[in-house]
């Protein structure tokens, strides 16, 4: 049933019990074209532009539990384009681009709420790498705009200008940034591919790969063996162990992130603001709940949860830049897994085994890239080719040293 | 003024200190012991808020931290406090409570407009809708939902009391105050341990406070009141009040905020508003109880439905009845426990309606004696009254009471016991989630285990306390006490079917059965994708009365058992913590420590603009009077060193001291030049590669003693470097004979640099070191006494004239400063700050933080023929990989603008002359860009592809954000003295 | 988590940093350095061995033994006597 408010009313008078599944619960078929392991909001992504873009019908995700479970359903719900490398700039403006036309793609709300990403700068240099990167950005036709302290005051009046450790001295503005609801994503995705026949198949675990000649033709699930011509991972939280069972070691360490929502509270904060001098992050959700963030804990992890000193960390680069905030309660934190590697940029790549082919290593980063993400991948998928906007994410960067490393940080990923 | 629902005895409260306080204006008075709630209930306050999506009126639901309802907002300007429990809220006088979520009024909000609405409102409608035209979503949907949703207002303004943090030890740390934790504390604080105990609430005792139990003959508060007296007389036993522990985190650390003050009616000076306690525990018994289980049937939101517990904790710990003529609908044995309590207290009970087809005998007969209508096998089809309870309604029968108590059955507080992932267990037998397995260390007692009459909580908790300082070595034994195993059965009952009106699940989200089926149908089976859907367990009382019930109903509309369909994970906090609490004193100025220099004091009196450069307080520059702009200032700096002579403290770069036989060979293998072959007395400038390649920083070493070396890194770089070295050394190369220390702040060292730099010194140091060209040449380092002190001096220059730094301890550093500038008053010297320093150092193309960015090699910085040929160092061979030795790479190089009127800006991207603005064009960026007083313009430092080869080549420096566009020439990147003849004086 | 120095004692995780995974690494400063060494990691869901450092304390280098499914801290000893 398509979604709109003629539906949503005809369905109101009707006590809503016509309403079917988002998404078929669909048992695992013997063999695929393409199986992407990893049900999150980059392998349905990739499912739904597989089937719609490239016309690759017989598409499975298997997810091992309930989709939308990992990082797509614990992330601080950001989306911009705001890189600065020539790797980066180009596949996350596509993926504004998606996102600015997903609703109408995909017939569901996912709040795209394009109301503003600001990056604060606190000193000359910072702010001179930030004009370095918003001139690389409007090289390649994206929004950006260098603020002084007074626009970013005009913007943001209750940040503290007072009394600051580390005074505002301007910010880097993508007005075009902004949020979107993650589970929504999630679930449009899902019900936009499961209406072009991709079986989305729950609690369906990969346990092995099936070999043929050298070649990857299928998995093992905890449901039993699965044939495919290609298999795609998009398993973030999980790619090395994922890989390892194809014999794979990846240039990738898992590292818990931390993200925490308040109390809701009447409209308080307008776009997406991160403080340049200390670790924090924040957005105001819809429902009220102001949802921020920080730093990675730093150490590896498959926990899905961290420990104090981050917290502390991150309340007090809130507290020293929006002290408006002190009497506002923390409700919930949590913690998503980050793949993290070591130049802090994603890869799309064929995997040195033929017909095994990875998306990973998204950092902490991936839940802007979510659509142009599934159209590389998928794209790669279908053509064997990589995607312009996504060439540079090779798996043998590393060893060719063309690395896309933004924050210049080196071979450590817990500190990209 | 007289609170018309305040019993006319009993209650824990002090009826001698009255407390007046205010509710949406309206006078009120309460006692001492009151929470605001309590008092509300007392003064028959009935509807405190509005909901969250239907805006429709509610009322006090519980007594405790789990309430869904009765939200309300505290104090005022920069104080106000939104979203506050009233349940929780200490009542002290002059509080001022606002209802919120409602406009106009509470009793008359117009958003109420959205129960008409309620029919397209159902879970996730927005996911189907606003999505037309695209446009508009941002205009007009987006702006219109945000206003809606939210609670409580923030205020707005910078909190303004102070928050303390606190660590502690402890053997034993107790979670919770009733009965088990009380007795877990006392066998454990009798044998000797050091035990902490957290209590929530301002007030020892947990349920014994509002259960008119007895132990050991006495009134449970009485007894409490001796434990207490006894726990506070032992040395190793701390209570905690008021202190909630909101989270357990690896390694028996658990997190605790204590509300200082905020139950005083003035915030207390030297006081903090609240503590956040950093606990590490070696064991932990957790007693947080449990929570009372709400039944889900048509209107149980209606003010005057209330959770038979509460009820009462109302009457008997506040003396405060919540109506006067009251129904009970139970599925339980506290149902009826209920229904006495409130005969006792003078309510009248119309009817017992017991959804269980038999009741606790004795229970029952005692409220038939007290004249309740007793209906077995009923259920509560439905609630009327407008705004607040008047009838309820089971079957065919009809009650007209204002005050309908409520009890489904219990469900342990099991989230502390879940936060490092152990997940709850069913238990068939309590119908609820039990602890699985807790955290290491951990155990569990009470009613949080599932335990759930007075006598085995009792035995259970001082046994907990016993077992866990027996673990640790202590003598112990549980004490033993005498108390009844009451009755406690109960049977669930998930919802009332065939109820009349919405029948909520969750009452602050605003989550019916409806919109349970709705998500069942939909496929949101699971219980992540039901929360996620309908924001089940979402709102600020994250699910404690509502999650089991939605995950009993989704599983029985699945065709799977609770235990099959799950639980969701407890995540900390348990209950919400301010965030300021988190924050503690970091914040303002406080944030992050300020380092102030060697001559900070000094540089303050000289009227220096400061800058923050890392942590450090740095002087920028010192304007004189009469110079009205920062350039001008800087010009004049520049001028006295490339002239005169100039001071500048350059203390903040990292000072690492290396000694030990190995160490030339150590500096070897972390620079990519030579280092061991150095002489004694001499320094050289070196670069360091990261494991990857790339260039980490750079920075001169001189060599004090055949095993001697002082390394200089950058100011940014030098803890970095330090760990980095120390990595080197004991992970890679432990067997290599050296040690190192960083003597950063041991050191006071300033630059005095310029023609008559020499002059100076040498009028400074007399004898005590000859300066003479021939002496001490460029790079020369020595070490000697100056007025019987120790003393450095080095023959470095940033500023490409001939210059020195000398160092001494850093306590003499302020006398140093104060010496060179009485020695050079002579000379005419100036001090200098961090912006011309900045400008001498690009007029001489040495890198800076614009060049050592972490994505440049030491070939792109023109440090490429530094790399010895004869030696292995960290980085070298990755350096050789094909992208980053490919020459075209962007090189640094120097830019002048053609006009020289024109400025230069960072961050400026590099385009040929004609050539399209478009990323395919860009060809690198400013790196660092200065107006040069010997030029007389502006001068650039760039990374340019192919930079080396194309000096003399007029390019583009392309700045849109800032509106920038400049011409500008290539050039060698050393503007001013290329051959270094200023340097060799 | 609390981290046992062997030189200082049980302190918190707020005094160290981590640097990570415990490469079997070649010596760095041959020319044949591994690209495998530098880059690739097992990054188990388990029981692995990183290299931490004291930075508020001793400044010692430790190599710890930890799972990183519960962050249980079952060894730590200085990286210099571990062999790496």
């Amino acid at each position: 049933m398509r979604y709109s408010i003629f539906s949503l009313a005809a369905n109101a008078l009707s006590g809503h019990r016509r309403w079917t599944p988002a998404w078929r619960d669909a048992a695992p078929q013997a063999d695929y074209d393409v199986i992407i392991v990893g049900g999150g909001g980059h392998g349905l992504a990739t499912a739904h532009y597989l089937a719609k873009t490239y016309g690759v019908r017989r598409v499975a995700v298997l997810e091992k539990s309930w989709i939308g479970g990992g990082n797509a359903g614990r992330n601080t719900t950001i989306i911009r384009s705001n890189y600065g490398l020539q790797g980066n700039i180009p596949f996350y403006e596509q993926s504004m681009k998606l996102w600015e036309g997903l609703e109408q793609d995909l017939n569901y709300n996912a709040m795209v709420s394009q109301r503003g990403v600001l990056n604060l700068a606190h000193s000359d240099s910072q702010r001179d790498a930030y004009a370095r990167r918003g001139n690389a950005m409007r090289l390649n036709g994206v929004d950006a705009e260098l603020l002084d302290a007074a626009g970013v005051r005009a913007m943001a009046p209750f940040l503290n200008f007072d009394d600051a450790r580390f005074p505002i001295i301007g910010g880097l503005l993508q007005k075009r940034g902004g949020t979107a609801r993650h589970d929504a994503v999630v679930w449009g995705f899902a019900r936009a591919a499961d209406r072009r026949g991709v079986d989305i198949v729950q609690n369906c675990e990969v346990t092995g790969f099936i070999r043929q000649g050298g070649r990857i033709v299928g998995v093992e699930t905890t449901r039993g063996a699965i044939r495919a011509g290609k298999v795609g991972l998009a398993v973030a939280g999980a790619s090395s162990r994922v890989a390892a069972l194809a014999g794979l070691r990846l240039p990738i360490e898992s590292h818990v992130l931390q993200a925490f929502v308040s109390e809701a509270i009447k409209p308080l904060i307008p776009g997406v603001i991160t403080f340049g001098a200390g670790h924090f992050y924040i957005s105001q959700s819809d429902k009220g709940g102001l949802v921020f963030g920080g730093d990675i804990d730093g150490y590896q992890s498959y926990a899905q949860r961290g420990n104090l000193p981050t917290v502390e960390d991150v309340c007090e680069g809130g507290m020293a830049l929006m002290p408006m905030i002190g009497r506002i309660r923390l409700l919930r934190s949590w913690g998503g897994i980050m793949d993290m590697t070591q130049d802090g940029s994603p890869i799309i790549d064929a995997s040195p085994i033929d017909g095994l082919y990875l998306n990973a290593g998204w950092c902490y980063g991936g839940f802007k890239a979510t659509p142009a993400s599934g159209l590389a991948f998928a794209h790669l998928l279908a053509t064997g080719e990589p995607h312009p906007t996504a060439a540079a994410y090779r798996l043998d960067r590393f060893a060719t040293g063309h690395l896309i490393d933004e924050k210049g940080q080196g071979a450590q990923p817990n500190l990209h | 003024m007289s609170a018309a629902y305040r019993l006319a005895t009993g209650g824990l409260i002090d009826r001698a200190t009255p407390l007046d306080f205010t509710f949406d204006g309206r006078a009120l008075r309460g006692f001492a012991g009151d929470t605001l709630a309590s008092a509300l209930v007392a003064n028959g306050v009935r509807t405190v808020g509005r909901s969250f999506k239907y805006h429709r009126p509610r009322g006090l639901f519980t007594a405790g931290p789990e309430e869904p309802s009765g939200l309300v907002e505290l104090g005022s300007g920069a104080r106000r406090e939104p979203n506050t429990k009233a349940t929780t809220a200490e009542l002290f006088a002059g509080l001022r409570v606002a209802s919120q979520n409602r406009w106009p009024s509470l009793k008359f909000d117009l958003m109420a407009v959205n129960g008409l609405l309620a029919p397209l409102f159902v879970a996730g409608f927005y996911y189907k809708t606003f999505m037309w035209p695209a446009a508009l979503w941002e205009r007009l949907y987006e702006p219109v939902i945000r206003r809606a949703a939210g609670l409580g207002r923030a205020s707005g303004a910078p909190d303004p009391d102070p928050y303390d943090k606190s660590h502690a030890f402890c053997d034993l740390l107790v979670i919770g105050s009733g009965p088990a934790g009380l007795a877990a504390a006392l066998a454990a604080g009798r044998a000797g341990a050091r035990v902490i105990l957290c209590e929530d609430d301002f007030r020892l005792g947990g349920r014994l406070l509002s259960e008119r139990q007895e132990i050991d003959g006495r009134p449970g508060p009485d007894w409490v009141g001796a434990i207490e007296a006894e726990l506070a007389a032992l040395p190793e036993v701390r209570i905690l009040r008021r202190t909630q522990v909101f989270g357990a985190y690896d390694g028996g650390t658990y997190g605790a905020v204590e509300r200082v003050t905020d139950h005083l009616p003035r915030p207390e000076p030297g006081l903090p508003r609240q503590r956040l306690w950093k606990i590490a525990a070696r064991r932990v018994v957790l007693a947080a109880g449990a929570v009372e289980r709400p039944l889900v049937f048509g209107g149980n939101d209606r003010p005057g439905v209330m959770m038979a517990a509460s009820v009462r904790t109302y009457l008997n710990r506040h003396a405060a009845a919540p109506g006067r003529r009251a129904a009970v609908f139970t599925t339980t044995d506290d149902g009826w426990r209920t229904a006495l309590d409130l005969q006792a207290a003078g309510v009248e009970v119309a009817v017992v309606i017991e959804a269980r087809h038999a009741a606790p005998p004795a229970l029952a007969e005692a409220a038939r004696r007290g004249g309740a209508q007793i209906v077995l096998g009923g259920q509560v089809t439905e609630t009327r009254g407008l705004g607040r309870l008047r009838q309820v309604i089971a079957g065919d029968s009809a009650f007209g009471v204002d005050l309908l108590a409520i009890s489904g059955g219990w469900n342990p507080q099991v989230a502390l016991s879940s936060h490092l992932g152990g997940r709850a267990v069913w238990s068939e037998a309590l119908a609820t989630f039990i602890p699985g397995e807790p955290p290491p260390g951990m155990s569990v007692a009470g009613a949080a285990a599932g335990q759930m009459t007075l006598a085995a909580c009792l035995a259970a908790g001082g046994r907990a306390g016993a077992e866990a300082v027996i673990d640790l070595g202590f003598k112990a034994r549980p004490p033993v006490f005498k108390a009844d195993d009451e009755a406690a059965s109960v049977s669930p009952l998930w919802r009332v079917a065939g109820s009349r009106g919405k029948a909520f699940v969750d009452l602050q989200h605003d989550v019916t059965d409806k919109d349970i089926e709705l998500a069942a149908r939909e496929g949101f089976r699971t219980v992540e994708h039901l929360k996620r859907y309908t924001t089940l367990g979402m709102a600020t009382d994250q699910g404690k009365t509502s999650n089991l019930n939605g995950h009993a109903l989704i599983a029985e509309l699945t065709g799977r058992s609770i235990p099959e369909a799950g639980t969701t994970l407890a995540r900390p906090p348990h209950l919400p913590v301010a965030i300021a609490a988190f924050a503690g004193h970091h914040r303002g100025v406080h944030f992050r420590p300020a380092r102030p220099t060697p001559s900070h004091d000094w540089a303050r009196e000289q009227g220096a603009s400061l800058v923050d450069a890392g942590q450090w307080k740095r002087a920028q520059w010192f304007r004189r009077p009469g110079e009205t702009d920062w350039l001008e200032t800087v010009r004049r700096e520049v001028t006295a060193v490339r002239t005169g002579v100039g001071v500048c403290d350059v203390s903040t770069l990292g000072k690492i001291d290396i000694q030990g036989p190995d160490a030339g060979a150590f500096l070897d293998r972390v620079y990519i030049n030579t280092f061991s072959t150095l002489p004694v007395g001499k320094a050289r400038y070196g670069v360091m590669l990261r494991e990857d390649g790339l260039v980490l920083d750079d920075g001169t070493t001189a060599r004090l003693g055949a095993e001697h070396f002082v390394m200089s890194t950058t100011t940014v770089n030098a803890g970095r470097v330090m760990q980095h070295l120390e990595y080197c050394h004991q992970a890679l190369w432990p067997d290599l004979d050296l040690q190192m220390v960083s003597v950063t702040e041991q050191w006071a060292q300033f630059a005095v640099a310029g023609p008559k730099s020499r002059a100076l010194l040498q009028a400074l140091v007399g004898g005590a070191a000859d300066l003479s060209a021939e002496a001490f040449p460029y790079m020369g380092a020595v070490a000697f006494r100056l007025d019987g002190v120790a003393a450095r001096l080095f023959r470095l220059s940033f500023s490409g004239e001939l210059a020195f730094e000398i160092a001494v301890p850093a306590s003499f550093g302020d006398s140093l400063i104060r010496a060179l500038m009485a020695a050079g008053a002579d000379f005419g010297v100036q001090p200098y700050g961090t912006e011309a320093l900045g400008v001498m150092r690009i007029e001489k193309g040495h890198v800076g933080g614009g060049e050592l960015n972490g994505q440049t090699t030491a070939r792109d910085l023109g440090l490429g023929r530094m790399m010895s040929r004869k030696k292995a160092c960290i980085g070298k061979a990755m350096a050789g990989r094909p992208g980053l030795a490919d020459p075209q790479r962007p090189i640094l190089v120097g830019v002048t603008p053609l006009d020289a009127t024109q400025r230069l800006r960072g961050g400026a991207h590099f385009l040929r002359l004609g050539a399209e603005a478009s990323a395919a064009n860009d060809e690198g960026h400013l790196t660092s860009t200065a107006f040069s007083p010997s030029l007389e313009r502006w001068i650039g430092l760039g990374l340019l592809v192919g930079g080396d080869q194309r000096i003399g080549e007029r390019i583009r420096a392309y700045d849109p954000i800032r509106g920038g566009d400049v011409e500008v020439e290539v050039r060698h990147p050393v503007f001013l003295d290329p051959e270094g003849v200023r340097l060799h004086v | 988590m609390r981290i046992p120095c062997p030189y200082c004692g049980e302190r918190d995780l707020s005094e160290f940093v981590c640097r990570g995974e415990v490469a079997t690494r070649p010596d760095p400063t041959t020319l044949s350095a591994g690209l495998d060494a530098l880059y690739l990691r097992d990054n188990p869901a388990g029981p692995t061995r990183e290299h931490w450092y004291h930075a508020q304390g001793c400044r010692l280098w430790l190599v710890v033994e930890r799972d990183t499914r519960t962050h249980a801290v079952t060894g730590a000893r200085p990286a210099a006597e571990a062999g790496s």
